[in-house]
């Protein structure tokens, strides 16, 4: 099992999320986040005063998924957060040990 | 307000007339009767709507607009303060403010003596001022409330130069002293009629360009240079932190802006109308050019600006309302949109002071440009009411200048020395660590927001 997290751009939410459902991603958890990459921040302006406003706000993903559907869930949420402009985000695989279903007290990959 | 107060003192002499010539019984009786004035109940309905529309420029008017350039932390702070004075100046105006302002015993043309710069306390706790009384065509009460919103407001402009670092209990201190020491004074010399120093040398001033805008504004800039900036400007973000309240706040200003400028012809009539429209003309103006010297400069045009252009628009016409047309309200606009933009942004970052939300920039510095160009506006060249008989342009353009000029002074002056009273006293800053933690729960153990 692995757990795979992304982090996209805000807009890009409801596309990533069908296009997980299609491959059978069985569940996802959305934090809104604040960042930095090579998209580097924006500037305020007020009455005069800028403001460099380093962080932006970004949108991070987690979805824990069985090692047969690694490539789809990397490969869709490539796909549907894809604008092709800088900021688009990463995408982050760790290993997953193991996960438990609270309501029934499965767990592996049937708890996912 | 001039013309009409013209209008009541001929009324004096034309009784007094009646009562030199005893031989012609009848028409005396006749010309005392057309004299006597008579209340109006059109103009007392539309000075009680005035008074409750210039109300509403302080609360919630300009607490809503200041209250959303501060940060999260003071945000209550600021409305508390236009709150508390608010209701501190209408305590003050009852027991002596009304007197020393409008109290005209003494009062001569041309005679210099001490009522030339401050009434004195006949109307000390609304003294005479019953339900009979009339002003003009107006019961007194109402004439006297309508002048009381203007000594609220006036107090509570500065709020803004100094917001996020001076100490409760030292605004009330120095808001009390500032209205007593230089809001009446100066309110009486322009508008207290024949014998007042400013009135007297002819100073155009419809509705508040010297006594309210500039005698504010500069008394802010001083406030902000004696108290100092704030802890982390201009290196530290300190970005408005909810521009809905301040674009609403400006929105209400503009409202209650009507009751201001057209209230202050003290009837309903054309000079209320006129004043309306140039009121509504240079605003719209001023928050236009703004809007696009921002753009200009900067690539793109801002809510703040377009807000803040149209209060600098509604102070810089507040002078010329009453003598102003159509033509002139454009150009004042005009001028006060990019003037103001370029104080408030440029000048403030060339010089260093930290004045948190640019009462010198846009009432100052607007207050300025309309009461100059009041002169040049009331010329019947540019659609305006005309000039006194006798005055050129450039005459008027002197005094108008010589009557900025004294007010910017005579307000310097005196709010350095009452803060610098005031800061001996009880000091005027809050500590750094109270700064830090924000004004709402350092001084008012409250928050404005409970998430």
């Amino acid at each position: 099992m692995k757990l795979i997290t992304a982090v996209i751009k805000p807009f890009k939410l409801d596309d990533v999320r069908e296009a997980l459902s299609e491959v059978g991603a069985q569940g996802i958890t959305v934090t809104e986040v604040k960042g930095f990459g090579r998209q580097k921040g924006h500037t305020e302006l007020y009455r005069g005063a800028e403001y460099v406003v380093d962080f932006l706000p970004k949108i991070k993903i987690e979805v824990g998924v069985d090692d047969d559907l690694i490539d789809r869930v990397i490969e869709a949420i490539s796909r549907a957060a894809n604008t092709g402009k800088v900021g688009d985000g990463k995408i982050f695989v760790y290993d997953l040990e193991s996960a438990v279903r609270i309501r029934t007290g499965e767990s592996g990959p049937e708890a996912l | 307000m001039s013309r009409t107060m013209q209008m009541a003192k001929n009324g004096g002499w034309l009784l007094l007339l009646a009562g030199l010539t005893p031989a012609l019984a009848l028409a005396q009786d006749a010309v005392a009767e057309a004299a006597k004035p008579t209340l109006n109940s059109g103009d007392t309905a539309w000075m009680l709507t005035s008074t409750a529309l210039v109300l509403f420029m302080t609360i919630p008017g300009l607490s809503l607009f200041y209250a959303g350039m501060v940060r999260a932390k003071n945000v209550l702070s600021v409305m508390m303060q236009c709150f508390a004075i608010t209701a501190l100046m209408t305590v003050l105006w009852t027991i002596y403010g009304y007197s020393l302002a409008f109290d005209t015993t003494g009062m001569t043309k041309e005679a210099i003596n001490l009522s030339t710069f401050i009434g004195g306390f006949g109307k000390a706790f609304f003294n005479g001022v019953g339900r009979d009384s009339l002003t003009l065509a107006i019961p007194e009460t109402v004439f006297a409330t309508f002048q009381m919103t203007f000594a609220i407001i006036t107090p509570a402009l500065i709020v803004g130069a100094f917001a996020e670092r001076m100490k409760f209990s030292a605004l009330l201190l120095f808001m009390g002293l500032w209205f007593t020491l230089v809001y009446a004074p100066v309110a009486h010399m322009v508008w207290s009629g024949d014998g007042a120093l400013m009135w007297d040398w002819g100073v155009l001033d419809f509705a508040g360009g010297t006594v309210v805008h500039i005698n504010a504004g500069i008394a802010g800039l001083v406030a902000c240079i004696v108290l100092g900036r704030r802890k982390g400007y201009p290196t530290t973000a300190m970005p408005p932190h909810n521009l809905n309240f301040t674009l609403m706040g400006a929105s209400m200003l503009w409202v209650g802006w009507f009751g201001f400028n057209a209230g202050s012809a003290v009837a309903a009539d054309g000079s209320a109308g006129m004043a309306m429209l140039v009121t509504q003309i240079a605003t719209a103006m001023a928050a236009l050019s703004w809007m696009f010297a921002e753009w200009l400069h900067h690539g793109k045009p801002s809510a703040l600006g377009i807000a803040s252009g149209a209060v600098a628009g509604l102070v810089a016409i507040t002078p010329a309302s009453g003598t102003a047309g159509p033509m002139g309200a454009l150009l004042i606009g005009l001028i006060a949109g990019v003037v103001c933009f370029l104080a408030s942004t440029k000048l403030k970052r060339a010089l260093g002071y930290d004045d948190s939300l640019d009462v010198f920039g846009v009432h100052a510095v607007g207050g300025i440009v309309g009461a100059i160009l009041t002169g040049l506006c009331a010329d019947v060249a540019l659609g305006g009411k005309g000039l006194a008989e006798g005055v050129s342009v450039g005459a008027q353009l002197w005094i108008q200048t010589k009557g900025a000029l004294f007010t910017i002074v005579y307000s310097a002056i005196l709010s350095y020395l009452i803060l610098k009273l005031v800061d001996v006293v009880i000091g005027l800053r809050v500590t750094d660590e109270q700064e830090t933690e924000g004004l709402d729960i350092a001084l008012h153990d409250e928050r404005g927001y409970n998430l």
